[in-house]
Order: structure tokens, then sequence, then C-alpha cells
């Protein structure tokens, strides 16, 4: 089982409804466990669908989608739902907290709706919420922010939290999407970092998205969309 | 499920204005809505209070409605009278156990002016069967004394010993008055939430008295009788307007009610008051359904604001949505939050009607009462308006479902990023 790969595409095919081509064709991709992947690519390369994909909100009209050994394409909606609250930790760009919640709410989020990374988080600490504060620590983000609104930080510290929420509970797979493209160069690399050791610390698997290659050399391997997915923009530039 | 409707807390008070001024329009209008089923269930009940004790209320010919509302409610005025002989050979019916003689056409700064005698006193009942009392004074006696209902009392100021003088005819502002023939106060009412409050009573003799140097009325030009002479006429009454009648047994009812209406002496006619109140009730009743319709209108348009509201909402939330997706939400879990938004306002709103729905009927309790001798009973809610509450709650809920499904649809096309 250990040598299996962790997620596994395989001959799939993505079409948006309403449109007649499809925007991804992928004939094979596998990520081994513990890797760190560096995905790039143009926008409208197929990214976001990549991610949907993995995250198990988009399903492929054709192909397989295997991730840790289970089959998403063959899962109901709703066990997809919670395949991904309980394995997948998410990280976007940018507004990837909710307003309304103060930092740690946010942070805890996903122990609401997965029971298992719940159980995981407070295997780490005494409760997910001592070891969201534990993580948020490793972050550098101050105990004094715990309480405050999400709106009141800035979008370095906005980042952090969201890191912290991805990697809550030790989901064995975590998917950034360009999360640091609103950062400048120095607060990048240092965010990348601190994602890396922590992702390091748990041995989670890290798919990183982004169209800025310099990033690349902090990955153990880089994967060109363009070069694995079969459809080319131009052709689906109607 | 405690996680969601906590989430779905926090994201209403986050957007608390909008949300909260919605939801004032719902309390408004679950509240106009109660509100009109609430008067009406009182008016009915406050009119059949009035009568509880009597089994046939006996007057001249005419509509049965309308011969309660002038007899009864001091609503209209008699077309006919009937004469004294009949009152006095119904009276002493064998199945009559008592008769309360009632002569109706003068009043007192806008209240009514009743002529009758001691049975009054002694056999009206209301509310069940409550007997009118006495908070000061006690029945008249002498010719012109006259006994004042508790509103008249408090609004004038009255008190036993006070001199009034009456009006001929009804209404506030009469040209004539019977000026030259004062009365004494000599008792005043206790409350009873009927138009007995809002009456003034005096003896039969008395209407005659002073109508003595009447004619037609209005005064005889170069007639007038003084007061110390009025002894010397005879003021055995000659016509009265209706009677109140209560038989040994209610189950005689009809059969006396046949004696009446058959009596030969004069076109008579008996009432029963319930059945008379049902025949009111039928007429008024399409108003009071109009009246509830436009107020159900009221409550869907509320209702309709509220989902505009929380539908406007959803453009500016599918992040916060595609956030949730996430961390793991299921578009269930979204269809339920939404939901939970929708119902939350409607049931807070609802209740927020409810209150006050309270403090405004408890406010104007008093002035309905005085004004319209209405009783507004205070109370939280009655059993009846839980059905209406459950109507409005239940459609909000249907109503919800809009939103709900929207945010379902709009969940599942979005995915983890929202195409804004």
């Amino acid at each position: 089982m250990a040598a299996d790969p962790i997620i596994q595409l395989k001959d799939l095919q993505f079409t948006w409804p309403a449109q007649h081509a499809p925007v991804l064709d992928i004939a094979e991709l596998a990520v081994e466990a513990g890797e760190r992947i560096f995905i790039h690519g143009p926008s409208g390369s197929g990214k976001s669908t990549l991610l949907g994909l993995l995250g198990g909100v988009l399903v492929p009209q054709r192909g397989s989608i295997r991730v840790l050994g289970a089959e998403l394409n063959r899962m109901r909606p709703a066990a997809r739902d919670r395949f991904r609250s309980d394995h997948v930790g998410f990280l976007f760009q940018l507004f990837n907290l909710v307003p309304y919640l103060s930092v740690i709410e946010n942070v805890v989020l996903p122990c609401r709706f997965s029971a298992r990374r719940r159980a995981r988080a407070a295997a780490e600490g005494a409760t997910p919420r001592d070891e969201a504060v534990r993580l948020l620590a490793h972050l550098d983000i101050e105990p004094a922010l715990l309480g405050r609104r999400v709106t009141e930080l800035s979008v370095g510290q906005q980042q952090r939290v969201a890191a912290a929420r991805a990697l809550l509970g030790r989901p064995e797979i975590v998917v950034a999407d360009e999360p640091t493209s609103a950062l400048d160069a120095d607060r990048q690399s240092a965010f990348l970092q601190l994602l890396l050791q922590e992702c390091g610390a748990f041995g989670t698997t890290l798919l990183f998205v982004s169209h800025d290659r310099r990033l690349a050399a902090h990955f153990s391997r880089e994967i060109a969309l363009p070069a694995v997915n079969r459809v080319h923009p131009e052709q689906r530039a109607a | 499920m405690r996680h969601l409707i906590v989430l779905a807390a926090r994201s209403a008070w986050n957007r608390r204005l909008t949300l909260g001024l919605t939801m004032i329009a719902i309390a408004l209008s679950a509240a106009l809505l109660l509100g009109v089923d609430r008067v009406r269930r009182d008016a009915r009940e406050s009119f059949a209070q009035s009568v509880s004790g009597t089994d046939l209320v006996v007057g001249a010919r005419t509509s049965p409605v309308q011969l309660m509302l002038y007899a009864v409610f001091r609503i209209g005025e008699a077309t006919s009278n009937m004469r004294w002989e009949s009152f006095r050979e119904i009276a002493a019916h064998p199945l009559v156990a008592w008769a309360v003689p009632l002569s109706l056409g003068d009043s007192h700064r806008g209240y009514s002016v009743v002529g009758t005698d001691g049975a009054y006193f002694e056999h009206f009942r209301y509310s069940g069967s409550q007997k009118l009392a006495f908070t000061g004074g006690k029945p008249f006696e002498q010719t012109f004394e006259a006994v004042a209902g508790a509103e008249v009392a408090h609004r004038l100021g009255y008190r036993v010993g006070n001199r009034i003088v009456l009006n001929h005819g009804t209404g506030d502002v009469s040209l004539s008055k019977h000026g030259d023939k004062p009365f004494t106060v000599v008792g005043i009412l206790a409350r009873t939430g009927t138009p007995v409050d809002r009456s003034v009573h005096v003896p039969l003799e008395a209407i005659e008295a002073i109508h003595l140097d009447w004619h037609g009325g209005a005064p005889i030009p170069g007639v007038s009788i003084p007061l110390e002479h009025v002894g010397k006429f005879d003021l055995k009454p000659k016509a009265i307007t209706a009677a109140l009648i209560g038989l040994k047994s209610r189950a005689a009812v009809f059969r006396m009610q046949r004696n009446v209406n058959e009596y030969k002496g004069e076109p008579l006619m008996g009432v029963l008051p319930g059945v008379a109140l049902d025949q009111l009730w039928q007429v008024v009743g399409i108003a009071e359904r109009v009246l509830l319709a436009v107020s159900a209108m009221v409550v869907a348009v509320g209702l309709a604001g509220l989902v505009a509201v929380v539908l406007a909402g959803l453009n500016e939330r599918r992040r916060e949505l595609a956030i949730l997706r996430s961390v793991g939400a299921r578009p269930r879990d979204i269809f339920l939050l939404l939901m939970m938004e929708a119902v939350g306002m409607t049931v807070l709103g609802a209740f927020l009607g409810v209150v006050l729905l309270g403090v405004l009927g408890a406010s104007l309790a008093p002035l309905a009462a005085a004004r319209y001798g209405l009783i507004i009973e205070p109370r939280f809610i009655a059993s009846g308006e839980l059905i209406l509450l459950a109507a409005v709650v239940g459609v909000g809920v249907l109503a919800s479902l809009l939103p709900g499904y929207r945010a379902y649809k709009l969940s599942l096309a979005d995915g983890l990023t929202p195409r804004l």
C-alpha cells in the first residue's frame, strides 16, 4: 500500500457544463505521499478545475481520480464532501477566511465539519482549539490576535491563519492555490518557509499552484500543467 | 447541526442592520394580522358578554339585529316603541322570571340615557352571571334621581350628589336640553365592560316627566311645567323602547319567543340575543374577512421582503459559502444555512410581533374600553392566534426554501472558486 501514489489521475477529462470542449484532459498524473509538488501554468490552463477535481467538488466526465486509494469519481456527492473535509486542507489566494468569525474560530472550522480532523487535532493538543493555538503560534500569529475579527488582520496574517486552518487536524493533502500571490516578495518567501516546514513536520503532501515559477525551487517536484494537460488554451479560446 | 445554527446566527449578526429592519417588517405585519384577529374575537366576546343573562329581548317589530343594537348596545335608534300595557302583560306571563323595561332616546353629554326601573339593578347580568354592583350610592328611588355607569362617572368626574341635565335626542351636541329638570346622581355603578358603563340610568317616570311639556320632539311653545308641579301629573309611562326578559327556564325560550311574536295587542318581536348576534356577525364577517385578508397580504409582503433581502445578500456571500465548502460543508449544509437564516428571521419576527401586540394591547386597552366599550383582554397569546402564528411561520418556512435552494445551486456550480 505504501508504494501506491496518494493521488492518481488516469485518462481524466473534464468539461464544464454547457461547454463543448473539455478544459482538462490528463492521460496520467501521480503524486507520492509526502511529495511537495509545484504546479504552474498560465491562467486558463485548468488549474482551478484541477483543484476542484482533487477536492471532489467537480467530477470528471471520463477517466478516474484516485485519492488515498479512494476513487473520487465513483463516490456519491455527500461522500466526496466528507472525504474532502477529512483528508484535504485548502488554501486560496485571497479571502480565505469567514469574515464574521474570529481568528481562532476560522481555524477550527474544519473540525466542525469533520469528526476525523477534530479527533486528530485533539490528539495533537488537548482540544482542537489548543492545537489551533499551537499551529497559529508556529505560523507567527500572536495570541493577542486570536479573538480578533479576521478583517482587522493584514493580508499576510490572513494567509497564515488560512494556512493554520488548512493544516489543522493533519489532513493528508494540502492544496494551496496561489496563496502567496497577494504578498510582497519578502513575505512570500517567509510564508512559504512556514508552510513547507509545517507540511514537512506532518509529512503532509502539498500541492502548490502558482504562476510564479521563481518559487519552484522550494519544492521537490515541478509539474507544468500545460505539459500534462492535452487541452491547449488556444483550443478553448472559442 | 448545532454548528450550522451558530454559523447562521453569526452570519446574520454580521448583517444585522438589513436583517433587523426586515425582521421589524415581519414583526409589524404579524402584529397587524394577530391584532385584527384579536380585536375581532374580543369584539364578539364583549358583545356576547353584554347580554349574557338575558334570554329574550322584546321590542316593536324591526330587524332582530337592529333591536339588539339599540336595546343592548345603544347603537342607532328605535323606529317605534312598544306600549306599556304590552310590557306589563308579557312581564306577567308565567314563563317569565323577570322583565326589565328600557326607554331610550335621550342623552347626557354623548352618553345614552336609559329609562328603566329597579328590576334593572336586580336582574341585569353580564359576563356570565355577574350582577351590577355599585361603587358608590344606591339605585334611584325618586323621579329625578340618576345612576351613572362607571365610564360616565369616570370621564365626567361625577360623584354621588352631583346635579346633571339631560339632553333630548342622542348625540354629543344636542340643541334641546331638559334644563328645567335637573337630576341628582344617587349611584355610581362598578365597571362592567359593557354598554352599561356608558349609560345614565333614570326612572321611567323621569323620562315621562321631562317630556311633559314636549310634543313631537320639541318643547311646546309657551308651555312650561315647573318642577314642583310635575308630581301632579300621571307619570306612568305610556310606552317603552324595549324590554329584557329573563325566563324561569331557558328551555322555554322558543315557546316564549312565539308568544311574543304572536302577541295580539300590537306587533312585537322577541329576539334571542345569541341568534341576533350571529346574524350581526354574518354581516360584519365580510368586513372582518376583508381586513384579515389585507393583513395576510401585509404578512406576505413582509415575507417577500425577507426573501428578497436574503437572496440579495447571497451574491455577496458566495465567497463565504465557497470557504465553507472548502472546509467540508456539503451543499445540503449550505441549503440549511440559508434556510435557518430565513426561518430564524421569520420566527423571531413573529415572536417580536406577538410582544409588540401585547404591549400595544395593554397600552390601548383603556382607550378601547372607554371609547368603544371594547374590552381587550390583556394576554400574551390565545390558542386561536397560535394557529395564525403557525401559519405565518409555515409560510415563512416555505418562502425560505427559495434562498436555500438558490444557495444550494450556487454552491454546486461555484464549488471552491466562485466565479464572480
